[in-house]
C-alpha cells in the first residue's frame, strides 16, 4: 500500500453567548418548550424586519482579534437562499462577500512541536430551527427556539493532518472563546459544532485529493473516530482503483461508519445576494480599539500570572487554566480566602480525583467558591483535621453542602475545649503509669505514646497541637 | 439569447416554481429583455466608484442585547396548517 497523508479543514459553528437573538428580542436560552422563544421576526412572518444585535458584532470582533485575524471594517450581510423547513424565511442571513474577520491563525501543540493552523475567515450568521421526526404521524415537527440564535462560523485552512491535530485545534479554540466570554462552547448543547472537510493524497503529491464533508459533529470522541473512519474509507477506495466523490456524508457513531447523505437533485446553488434588509456595518478605528482594549486575559497570560502572583507551579497553572470553569473557581476562591496554594491543592488533588471518579468535566462542577473557601478556613483555623476535611469536601463536591454547617451538624469539628481535653488527658496519664515513668526516666519517646493515646481517646477529633502542649505541660508538672 | 429554456427550468426549480412548457419560451424572452436593459449600465464609466450594496445612506443600525419578547406560541401557531405538541408539523423531511 502507498503512503497517504490526510488533509483536514474545519468549519466550526459557535453559538454566541448573547442574551437575545441576532435580529430580534427573543431569548437565546437553551431548552424551553418548543416555539416559546419565537416571535414574528425569527419565524419569518411577512412584513417583519431584522435589526442587528450590536453585541454579536462585538463578540465576532473579539473572537477575530483573539484568533489573530484582520477585521473587515466595512462589512455587510448576504442572503443565502434555500428551502428547508428549519429555515422559515427560506433564506439564512449570513456573510459571503465581506466576512467580519479574515486571515488569522492559532498555534497548536502537536507531537512534532508547535504548528500554526490558519483561519481563512469568520462570519456572522443566524442559527436554524430544530426538526424532529414524529414516528406516529410520519411527519416532521419544527421548533424555532434556536432559529435566529447568533452564530459565528470559523473556517480554517486545510492545515490539519490528523485527528490529534484537529482535537488540539478545537480544544484551543474552545478555550479561547470561553475565556473571551463569547460562547459557552457546550458541545452537548450544540453551541460548538464542527463540519469536517477531509481528503487524502499520496505523500509527496502537491495537489489536494477530492474531499468529503461530515457535518455537525458535536463530541471530540465522535470527531476522532469519524476522522479515522473516513480516512480509512477514502484510502481503501483509492487502493481499489476507485475515486472519492465530493459529497456530504453523515457519520454514524454507533455503527462506526459514515453514509452518503442523499444528494439533492440539484447542485447546491444558494444564489447569494446582499441582504437588503440590513444596512452595512462600518467599524471605526475607535470602536475596534475599544474592543481590543477590553479583551480579557487569555490562557497564556493567566498561566504566567498564576506562577508569578500566586507562586503556583507551572504544571498546576497549566491544568487549572485548561478550563475556564476551574480558573474562575480558583480566582474567586482565592479572592475569598487569600490562600492560593491551598485552593490550588484542593483543585489539583481532590477535585481532579472526584472528577475522574464521577467521569465529569470541570464544566459540570457545581460547588461554589464560597464553599471551598469555607472549607479551607475550617482546616486553616484547626477546626477540622485533614482526614475530616477530605470527607467534607466530598460532600461539598457531590451535594454542595455548606462546610461549616455540615461539620457542626455531624460533630466533626476538632475539640478545642481546654477543659474537655485536660480531663481526657488526665485519664490517659493515670491509665499509663509505666509511660509516665519512662518519660521521667528520660525516654522522651514515651510522650509521643501518651499523645497518641489521648488522640485515640478523643477519636481523632482533637487539635493535635493542643494535645501535645497539654500532655507536656502535665508531665512536666508532675 | 442569453437565457435559454434550460436556465428557466433550473431557476424555476431552485425557486420551487412551476413554469409550464408554453410559458418557458415567453419567460426566457422576458428575462432576456430585463438583462439587456440592465446591460446598458455597462456603458457607464464606473472607474473609481465603490460598489454599492444599499441605496439608502444608512449604516450601523443596531439594537442593544436585551430580551424584549415573551412566549407567544399560541398566536404564532394560529396560521399553521398543521401543528402538534406546540410544534409546526410539516411533511416528512428526508433524513
Ligand atoms: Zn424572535
Amino acid at each position: 500500500m502507498k503512503a497517504y497523508e490526510t488533509v483536514i479543514g474545519l468549519e466550526v459553528h459557535v453559538e454566541l453567548a448573547t442574551k437575545s437573538k441576532i435580529f430580534c428580542g427573543c431569548t437565546t436560552q437553551f431548552g424551553g418548550d418548543p416555539n416559546t422563544h419565537v416571535c414574528p421576526v425569527c419565524s419569518g412572518m411577512p412584513g417583519t424586519l431584522p435589526v442587528l444585535n450590536k453585541q454579536v458584532v462585538e463578540f465576532a470582533m473579539a473572537a477575530g482579534l483573539a484568533l489573530n485575524c484582520s477585521i473587515t471594517q466595512k462589512c455587510k450581510f448576504d442572503r443565502k437562499n434555500y428551502f428547508y423547513p428549519d429555515l422559515p424565511k427560506a433564506y439564512q442571513i449570513s456573510q459571503l462577500y465581506l466576512p467580519i474577520c479574515r486571515d488569522g491563525g492559532i498555534e497548536i501543540e502537536t507531537e512534532a512541536g508547535k504548528k500554526t493552523v490558519r483561519i481563512h475567515e469568520i462570519h456572522m450568521e443566524e442559527d436554524a430551527g430544530k426538526l424532529v421526526h414524529d414516528p406516529w404521524e410520519d411527519c416532521t415537527l419544527v421548533d424555532y427556539n434556536r432559529c435566529g440564535v447568533p452564530l459565528i462560523e470559523i473556517v480554517s485552512e486545510p492545515d490539519m493532518r490528523s485527528a490529534e491535530e484537529v482535537i488540539a485545534y478545537l480544544e484551543k479554540l474552545r478555550l479561547i472563546l470561553q475565556y473571551l466570554g463569547v460562547s459557552d462552547c457546550k458541545m452537548q448543547e450544540g453551541s460548538l459544532r464542527a463540519d469536517i472537510n477531509l481528503s487524502v493524497r499520496e505523500v509527496g503529491v502537491p495537489e489536494f485529493g477530492t474531499r468529503t464533508e461530515m457535518k455537525n459533529m458535536n463530541s471530540f470522541k465522535a470527531i476522532g473516530r469519524a476522522i479515522e473512519g473516513e480516512r480509512k474509507r477514502q484510502i481503501e477506495l483509492l487502493e481499489d482503483g476507485g475515486k472519492v466523490i465530493q459529497e456530504t456524508r453523515r457519520w454514524d457513531d454507533n455503527k462506526d461508519t459514515s453514509f452518503a447523505m442523499r444528494s439533492k437533485e440539484d447542485a447546491q446553488d444558494y444564489r447569494y445576494f446582499p441582504e437588503p434588509d440590513l444596512p452595512p456595518i462600518e467599524i471605526s478605528d475607535e470602536w475596534l480599539q475599544a474592543v481590543r482594549a477590553h479583551q480579557p486575559e487569555l490562557r497564556d497570560e493567566k498561566m504566567l500570572r498564576y506562577e508569578k502572583e500566586f507562586g503556583i507551579p507551572e504544571y498546576d497553572a497549566l491544568i487549572i487554566t485548561g478550563s475556564k470553569q476551574l480558573a474562575d473557581l480558583f480566582e474567586k476562591t482565592v479572592a475569598l480566602c487569600q490562600k492560593p496554594k491551598e485552593v490550588s491543592n484542593w483543585l489539583m488533588v481532590e477535585t481532579m480525583r472526584l472528577l475522574k471518579e464521577q467521569e465529569m468535566d470541570p464544566e459540570e462542577i457545581t460547588f461554589t467558591p464560597a464553599q471551598l473557601a469555607g472549607l479551607i478556613k475550617l482546616v486553616d483555623g484547626n477546626k477540622i483535621n485533614r482526614t475530616v476535611a477530605k470527607e467534607v469536601f466530598e460532600k461539598v463536591f457531590k451535594e454542595n453542602v455548606d462546610p461549616e454547617a455540615y461539620v457542626e451538624k455531624h460533630g466533626l469539628g476538632l475539640v478545642s475545649d481546654d477543659g474537655v481535653l485536660r480531663s481526657a488527658i488526665r485519664q490517659v496519664i493515670e491509665n499509663n503509669p509505666q509511660s509516665v515513668r519512662d518519660y521521667m526516666g528520660g525516654k522522651s519517646r514515651a510522650m509521643g505514646f501518651l499523645v497518641g493515646q489521648a488522640m485515640k481517646e478523643m477519636k481523632g477529633k482533637a487539635d493535635p497541637g493542643m494535645v501535645n502542649q497539654i500532655v507536656k505541660e502535665m508531665l512536666d508538672a508532675m | 439569447m442569453k437565457i435559454t429554456e434550460d436556465t428557466v427550468k433550473y431557476v424555476a426549480a431552485l425557486a420551487k416554481l412551476t413554469v409550464s412548457e408554453e410559458e418557458q419560451q415567453k419567460v426566457a424572452e422576458d428575462l432576456d429583455r430585463i438583462l439587456d436593459y440592465i446591460e446598458t449600465m455597462n456603458g457607464l464609466d464606473t472607474d473609481g466608484v465603490e460598489p454599492m450594496s444599499h441605496v439608502l445612506p444608512m449604516k450601523n443600525v443596531f439594537r442593544e442585547d436585551i430580551v424584549t419578547n415573551r412566549d407567544e406560541r399560541e398566536q404564532l401557531l394560529r396560521n399553521a396548517p398543521k401543528q402538534k405538541d406546540g410544534s409546526f408539523a410539516v411533511p416528512k423531511t428526508v433524513e
